[in-house]
């Protein structure tokens, strides 16, 4: 089997911290929690640090099942800078709720393990394991307080829906073998373009059923229902992580399938339909997303149908696609931007309601923000940030996502669609500003102090400085995308 | 020199220290050196780039400076990249030079105030936004400065929000600080058609490659070219205070008296001669637009000169007579004389910056008092304030060999060889005016009779930090001139009109446009010299032997021709103009048809009854949301067949 060691290192780094040295340590170290915490960042650190000098190295490895280099080094750097960040989040509120247990440190690093495979795949089996070990980790880090009702709801909930979903994942990772007989991205590919599709409709139904598997993973509607529940469920310092990074992981692996599924564009007469289900989908999700979350009395509720919303606003980057010509808007571009720039917007804002989540689980109503900026000032304001740039106002990076996104479904004639997001966009202001509104122009009913924010603040540093600077330079991130 | 676009960085720079730390940085020294710092910097760095234009050929001064991309999308692409030529390094070297000498007097005019960083901030953040508005090498960027100095406008003139100012419908500061950015906005409206439809013509906003097709894409569609050229120049009148949108000027000066030297009378308000100048071929292509400059140039230089006359607050005073001044520009660049249009930017800089910090400076000196019939005979308390406020009217008067004498005299020159012996009177009349009043002003201050009240009012002469740029301001106002002199003059002399010689590229193609006028005028020209010398003269004579004495000479005389003076004091009753055929309909309008009609009927329904329905259908969604698992796959496996038989049932038939 072809391997090759120095490109696959960062892959090859997180694996062997994982597996081989971290269990050890557990194993055989008493009282060892601030001991893995660091070793953990310390792994995360250095597989990012691969990542990002190896990004130039492209290729394959293990015997062609993963690509190297550029698009999925981008994504392990993304996920392990995310990974850094919750963990920065989590140590200060996993002791403020009297529960820090080492694992928890190694489930959130092998979750990263499993995204970055989902980044690396250009194999379905790959990918497979690769959304497998990261939903895992996460049904386990979902039902995390043990002693929690409502955790453990969200665990089983999340495990039961996201087992079946992943029936129909595996279901149409079969079909598409039958219709293509290969696994891999590049044969698949290559039978779709040269037309030697042994059975069409096999591959259209697997291809549909993969669209579905993924859609759960994304939490696009009408496979969103498990991500109200086990958001608010879920620690907050978890919500953070897998509302940001596991999307991330989830649209990095649609992207790579589209380009292996549709190696033609939409222009095939089986792509067209394809595209209806995408294109009604995403419509959808982005509309019920919004709408519902307007409703909402609990914040982490709300940030999680609009966390559903912007999932349906990526998808319209699927439908994009690549650019056409040079000048064109490239649709998986904008999915990638807005990704990144979503990443530090929304673990930034479930941050902040960590921080001032009371160990009751109090202080979770959007009534308990009123006159937040008295007692807080810092807090209100960076949540006002990160409101802004959800909201898609510039100069922040929230904005320049969206309008990459809208653009690049305008161009290839779905102006429809765009209508609909930018009047979705309109809805969403109202709870996004809303919860400014109560911030800053309203008395506080509630006074009482919350933990220090501690390491948190970190985190929330660089969420914001995220948000601003590639809301001030999304061009920088725009010039990386161009070199794949 | 990729280090010009240092520039616009350090008053950034200075903007966001005072502004994040000011009030812990403690000290005034430490706020006003950082402040005034930042934009010597600016200055120094401009002077370093001045002279490397000049090193280089005269066809080839110009550079751009790409600072980055802000974004690249399909054909659209924002570049923040600064164009250095020789008319932005000289707007820039007016807005650093004069900007600094303005932040160091400000040190000793703001002494004591409560809000000093605040203050600071506010004014570094006009630099840098005016360097932009000025540097930028594109319409988009240009229009950041626009809106960005219009802010920092706002800003400063309410800056002390809770005192009371009267003006015209106005009690408080923050009032009028309302009414100079809603009228300005009025204008951005324009300047923002206009880009729109340059976009749409040219498919960029880049100066450079508008100047240099223009002939190309628009020539023979005059109608295009006169439409974008004056909603350009409706925002050029928002700024630049002329007729129609000029009335917030006056009220500005509710702000501290820095602010009105530098925004209201020494930059911000030139930016419509700016953009104009930057983009003179546009101009020049329609005849239509040049006339209708000219014309709103004259009449604003007229009306506001005469209503100048009557004001007696020292402010007042000076804003009209900048209105009026402006009109001066304006005339200069609708008759295609555009250099001695930014000359006269130039030299009005000088002196005006210099009435204004000498007016502030008595101000400070009386203890807040600003009504010139209260003054009188400050000489003694004042010297210097004195001097140099006498340099800065003789200069604006247009007396031979100060400043303002070269550049008006050029402009007047221009007006009737490019326009007409009409335009040169309407002109010399308000000329004569503007002579008038500042005598007027300057006797009623500083001569005659102390008129103030010895018990309460102690003058005083201002600290150094607020004297030494009023000699500085006094120098340039005297000499300034000499880098603009007339051929007629210069010719025998053999002294080159440098200014002339400088901008002249920049010109180049907009000037080539425009009818020609040759032969030879030098006796016309000195007659003309002469008599508009002899009517700022004149004005200069009424006004003494008038006000010399104090005011019951020409109380006396108001009686007399009081239909007159009433018409004057009120300022044609333009305020009651715009109320009656402006405000009040619209207000009117507004109040019963727009806002109980529209807004309450209309759009609250709508937004109301979308917002009803919006939360309506969120909490009917809500109920799917029911948190048995088993319901959230039945809905999933209703999904799946649906989406299957979206895609497989065309594939059956």
């Amino acid at each position: 089997m072809q391997i090759d060691y120095i490109g696959s290192l960062p892959l090859i780094v997180i694996w062997l911290a994982l597996g081989a040295i971290g269990i050890v340590i557990q194993a055989f170290v008493r009282d060892n929690t601030r001991l893995v915490f660091g070793y953990y960042v310390a792994t995360l650190g250095l597989t990012g640090l691969a990542a990002i000098v190896l990004s130039g190295h492209k290729g394959a490895s293990f015997g062609g099942m993963i690509t190297l280099g550029g698009y999925a080094n981008y994504f392990d750097a993304l996920f392990c800078g995310a990974g850094i960040m919750a963990l920065l989040a989590a140590r200060p509120y996993l002791q403020k709720e009297e529960s820090e247990v080492d694992e928890f440190y190694t489930m959130l690093v092998s979750s990263v393990a499993g995204m970055m495979l989902m980044a690396h795949a250009s194999n379905l089996v790959v990918l497979f394991v690769g959304i497998e070990l990261m939903s895992i980790s996460f049904y386990v880090m979902a039902g995390f307080f043990r002693t929690s009702t409502k955790s453990v709801e969200a665990a089983l909930k999340y495990f039961l829906l996201g087992c079946f979903a992943t029936g129909f994942l595996v279901y149409g990772m079969s079909l598409i073998y039958g219709g293509t007989g290969s696994l891999a991205y590049g044969d698949i590919a290559r039978t779709v373009v040269t037309q030697q599709l042994t059975y069409p409709t096999l591959f259209v139904v697997g291809t549909t059923l993969l669209v579905i598997g993924l859609s759960f993973k994304i939490a696009a509607f009408p496979f969103h229902q498990w991500a109200p529940d086990v958001y608010e469920g879920a620690p907050t310092a978890v919500t953070a992580f897998m509302s940001t990074a596991g999307k991330a992981a989830a649209f990095s692996a649609f992207v790579a399938v589209f380009v292996a599924l549709l190696p033609a564009g939409w222009t095939s007469e089986i792509a067209q339909n394809q595209q209806i289900v995408i294109a009604v989908i995403a419509a959808a999700t982005m509309l019920l997303g919004n709408i519902t979350a307007v409703v909402q009395s609990n914040v982490k509720r709300m940030l999680a149908y609009s966390s559903v919303a912007h999932a349906g606003y990526m998808l319209m980057g699927i439908l994009a696609g690549p650019s056409l010509g040079t000048d064109g808007m490239n649709g998986h571009h904008a999915i990638v931007f807005y990704a990144t720039s979503y990443l530090f917007m929304q673990m930034g804002a479930f941050v902040v309601v960590g921080i001032l989540e009371r160990r009751d689980g109090g202080f979770l109503n959007i009534d308990d923000y009123a006159g937040l900026h008295h007692r807080h000032p810092v807090l209100a304001a960076l949540m006002a940030v990160f409101m802004f740039s959800l909201a898609g106002i510039p100069p922040f990076a929230g904005f320049f996502g969206k309008y990459m996104l809208f653009a690049a479904a305008i161009e290839r004639g779905f102006t429809w669609l765009a209508i609909v997001g930018v009047v979705s966009s309109v809805i969403s202001a109202w709870f996004y500003l809303g919860l400014i509104v109560k911030m800053y122009f309203q008395d506080a009913k509630d006074s009482g102090h919350e933990a220090p924010a501690g390491l948190a603040g970190f985190t929330l540093a660089v969420s914001v400085v995220g948000v601003v600077f590639f809301g001030l330079f999304p061009q920088l991130l725009i010039n990386i995308f161009r070199s794949w | 020199m990729n280090y010009a676009a240092l520039i616009p960085l350090f008053p950034l720079v200075g903007f966001a220290i005072i502004g994040l730390f000011g009030r812990r940085l403690g000290s005034e020294k430490v706020i006003g050196s950082i402040a005034s710092l930042a934009v010597l910097a600016s200055f120094v760095t401009a002077v370093a780039v001045f002279m490397g234009l000049t090193s280089m050929p005269a066809d080839a001064r110009s550079f751009t400076v790409p600072v980055y991309t802000w974004i690249a999308t399909g054909s659209f692409s924002v570049d923040i990249a600064y164009q250095f030529d020789q008319l932005s390094i000289l707007f820039t070297l007016i807005i650093t030079g004069i900007g600094f000498l303005i932040h160091v007097y400000s040190t000793g005019y703001m002494h004591g105030d409560r809000s000093f960083p605040r203050f600071f901030a506010y004014l570094n953040l006009f630099v840098f936004m005016m360097l932009n508005l000025v540097l930028a090498s594109n319409f988009l960027l240009t229009f950041l400065g626009w809106e960005g100095v219009g802010l920092a406008s706002y800003l400063l003139i309410g800056f002390w929000y809770d005192r009371k100012f009267e003006g015209s419908g106005i009690v408080w500061t923050g009032d009028a600080a309302k009414k100079a950015f809603i009228v300005n906005r009025i204008g951005d409206f324009g300047v923002l058609l206009a880009m729109f439809m340059l976009f749409n013509a040219f498919g960029t906003l880049e100066y450079a490659t508008i100047n240099a097709q223009a002939g190309v894409v628009l020539g023979g569609q005059e109608t295009l070219v006169t439409m974008i050229t004056l909603l350009l120049f409706l925002g050029c009148t928002g700024k630049s205070a002329q007729i129609p949108l000029g009335v917030w000027l006056p009220d500005a000066m509710a702000g501290p008296t820095p602010v009105s030297a530098l925004i209201h009378a020494a930059t911000m308000v030139t930016s419509g001669i700016f953009l104009i100048a930057r983009t003179n071929v546009l101009f020049a292509m329609s005849p239509t637009t040049m006339a209708v400059v000219t014309g709103i140039g004259i009449t604003t230089a007229l009306i506001a000169g005469t209503v100048g006359l009557v004001q007696n607050d020292i402010k007042k005073v000076l804003a009209y007579s900048t209105v009026s001044q402006l009109g001066f520009m304006f005339t200069a660049l609708g008759v295609g004389a555009f250099t001695a249009g930014v000359f006269h930017v130039m030299t009005h800089a000088f002196f005006k910056a210099l009435l204004f910090l000498g007016s502030g400076s008595v101000i400070h000196g009386m203890h807040e008092e600003q009504d010139i019939q209260k003054m009188g005979g400050l000489k003694k308390y004042m010297p210097i304030t004195y001097k140099t406020f006498l340099v800065g009217t003789l200069a604006i008067s247009g007396i031979p060999l100060f400043s303002g004498f070269f550049s008006k005299d050029e402009i007047l020159w221009f007006a009737w060889l490019n326009g007409s012996p009409i335009l040169w009177a309407v002109g010399a009349l308000a000329a004569f005016c503007t002579a008038f009043y500042m005598w007027r002003l300057t006797a009623l201050t500083f001569l005659g009779k102390e008129r103030f009240d010895h018990h309460h009012v102690h003058p005083h002469e201002s600290p150094k930090s607020m004297t030494i740029p009023l000699i500085i301001l006094a120098v340039l106002s005297a000499v300034g001139g000499l880098l603009g002199i007339p051929h007629v003059l210069g010719h025998p002399l053999h002294l080159p009109n440098l200014l002339e010689e400088w901008l002249a590229p920049i010109f180049a193609n907009g000037v080539a446009l425009l009818p020609k006028h040759t032969g030879d005028h030098t006796a016309l020209e000195f007659t003309l010299m002469a008599v508009s010398v002899g009517i700022g003269a004149f004005g200069i004579w009424l006004a003494h032997s008038l006000y010399k004495d104090g005011t019951e000479k020409a109380r006396a005389l108001g009686a007399r021709f009081s239909a007159v003076y009433k018409l004057l004091w009120r300022k044609y009753g333009v305020d009651e103009v715009y109320d009656v055929l402006i405000v009040s309909p619209i207000v009117v309008f507004s109040r019963s048809f727009l806002w109980k009609m529209v807004d309450v009927v209309l759009i609250d329904g709508i937004v109301n009854g979308s917002a009803r329905f919006v939360a309506s259908t969120g909490n009917v969604i809500r109920r799917i949301q029911t948190g048995v698992a088993q319901h959230y796959a039945l809905i999933m496996m209703v999904g799946i067949i649906a989406l299957i038989a979206i895609v497989t049932v065309p594939m059956l038939k």
